[in-house]
């Protein structure tokens, strides 16, 4: 553990680049996700459409979706001799992208549905008695929902940093070119080079923590917007 | 500016609302005209909240029809309503005037026309506090405002003091006679018969889904035409 601080501490180069490099993946990917997973949870919080509770199913389905499976197709995809192939975007940081967008984008989309569903609940009467057209009512209730929605983003983002299974298959952890941190613990703990793996522990366990604390505070932030003050807590419970 | 077609008078020609077998209301035929405001009176059930929200066009009559001045429902641009409970939007009490007024597209007078709103309901100062904050009275005060902001040619009120301390209820009484002077036409649900002789022109009085009195407020008050109005006013109950 102290060679693990060490290596922490001295800001050895390998480490903080693979650091570096998962971050820039994951956030890459969590924006990518937010931009496919923002607007069909609210389509499928809004609309009503033959099918609809078979699409909210299988989404919410999605959201387990496991790392290996999506790693082998899109692997399958983008192999040399598969469809995307000519793109040549296996065992690139762009592959790793992709990996955990379609990991994330589910997570988002799902959770993104139940919070808008469940805003629109509270809304509906006020909006339609305002004739809000369909446009600005995604964008109302997206933006009340701001923080509740940057929850789900974080819990995303989450899920994307902490992906060991696809970025392996997808990216191929090539020594300072895909390499991010699971892949690095994953091979060095199985070398035995156990402070390297266990620095990179640390740094990822830190993130986690620093990413829920973000969450957690931002929430409480925004209870501001959505609760009565404290000084109206009692009344409102007494009722 | 108000357009030239007016909204006024709503005419409801055999209008029944079924929620399965039962009726909530039932064989409607009623004319409201502009003037001064009209109350609608009777006990918890009979039909109030339904019969605002058919006139406001929220809901269509499962049979018979509805016109607004002499035309079939196009849109709600100049009618507003408060409901009950209204439901503040998640943002701070000037956002909330914004986000109405956008919906009537004030354009660059916007800002002069909140704090006009504002203050005319007593609320000038508090526009940065979040409106779930506010106590009951301001945010029906604010609630009122944010209708008023669509520059409704009519307003329904949907039992606009219920939970109300006296102090409170008299600011949004005042309001409301204010509102009616302007030429808005209003029509209120009300419990509070002290309220509708106070403030109404005109009575409807409801039992069971059905219409069962319809007279200038003196008269009904006075004189009233049938025994369930008369048992009514007497504080007896009826069913």
């Amino acid at each position: 553990m102290t060679e693990a601080l060490t290596l922490i501490l001295a800001g050895d180069r390998t480490l903080y680049q693979i650091v570096a490099l998962s971050l820039a993946v994951s956030a890459t990917a969590s924006l990518m996700a937010a931009l496919v997973g923002l607007p069909a949870g609210a389509w499928l919080a809004l609309s009503d459409f033959p099918g609809r509770s078979f699409l909210i199913i299988l989404v919410n389905a999605l959201m387990g979706l496991p790392p290996v499976i999506v790693g082998l197709t899109l692997y399958l995809l983008l192999s040399r001799s598969g469809p995307l192939g000519p793109l040549g975007l296996l065992f690139t940081p762009k592959a790793m992208v992709l990996a955990q967008t379609v990991l994330v984008a589910p997570i988002i989309a799902a959770l993104t549905r139940q919070i808008v569903h469940d805003l629109w609940h509270e809304y509906r009467d006020e909006l339609t008695a305002m004739a809000v057209g369909p446009v600005r009512r995604v964008t109302a209730l997206l933006w009340d929902a701001r923080f509740s929605l940057i929850t789900a983003l974080l819990a995303g983002f989450g899920r994307a940093s902490a992906e060991v299974g696809a970025v392996m298959i997808v990216g191929g952890n090539i020594e300072g070119f895909t390499r991010t941190m699971t892949t690095t613990i994953s091979m060095e703990t199985s070398k035995g080079n156990v402070p390297l793996a266990l620095g990179l522990g640390v740094m990822l366990m830190s993130i986690v923590v620093l990413i829920n604390a973000i969450a957690w505070g931002l929430g409480r932030w925004g209870t501001r917007f959505s609760e009565p003050g404290r000084d109206l807590l009692p009344l409102v419970y007494s009722r | 500016m108000r357009a030239a077609a007016s909204d006024l008078p709503i005419l409801f020609e055999d209008v029944c609302v079924m929620i399965g077998a039962t009726p909530l209301v039932a064989a409607l035929d009623l004319l409201i005209s502009a003037g001064r405001p009209t109350a609608l009176v009777g006990p918890n059930g009979c039909g109030k909240t339904t019969l605002l929200r058919l006139a406001m066009g929220l809901i269509a009559p499962t049979r018979g029809r509805i016109s607004w001045g002499g035309k079939p429902q196009v849109n709600v641009a100049k009618r507003a309503i408060v409901f009950q409970r209204p439901v503040m939007l998640r943002r701070t009490v000037a956002a909330n005037m914004r986000f109405a007024l956008a919906s009537k597209q004030h354009g660059t007078d916007r800002p002069d026309r909140v704090a006009d709103l504002l203050r005319w309901v007593g609320l000038a100062g508090l526009e940065h506090r979040p409106a779930r904050r506010l106590s009951g009275g301001e945010q029906q005060r604010l609630a009122l405002a944010r209708a008023l902001a669509r520059d409704p040619e009519i307003l329904f009120l949907d039992e606009p003091t219920a939970s109300l301390d006296p102090a409170s209820t008299k600011t949004v009484e005042a309001l409301i006679e204010t509102v009616s002077a302007s030429g808005i036409k209003v029509i209120m649900a009300t419990h509070d018969l002290g309220q509708a002789r106070r403030l109404a022109g005109d009575i409807l009085f409801l039992v069971g889904g059905t219409l069962r009195e319809a007279a200038p407020a003196a008269q009904f008050f006075a004189n009233p035409a049938t025994p369930e109005a008369a048992d009514f006013l007497q504080g007896n109950l009826v069913v």
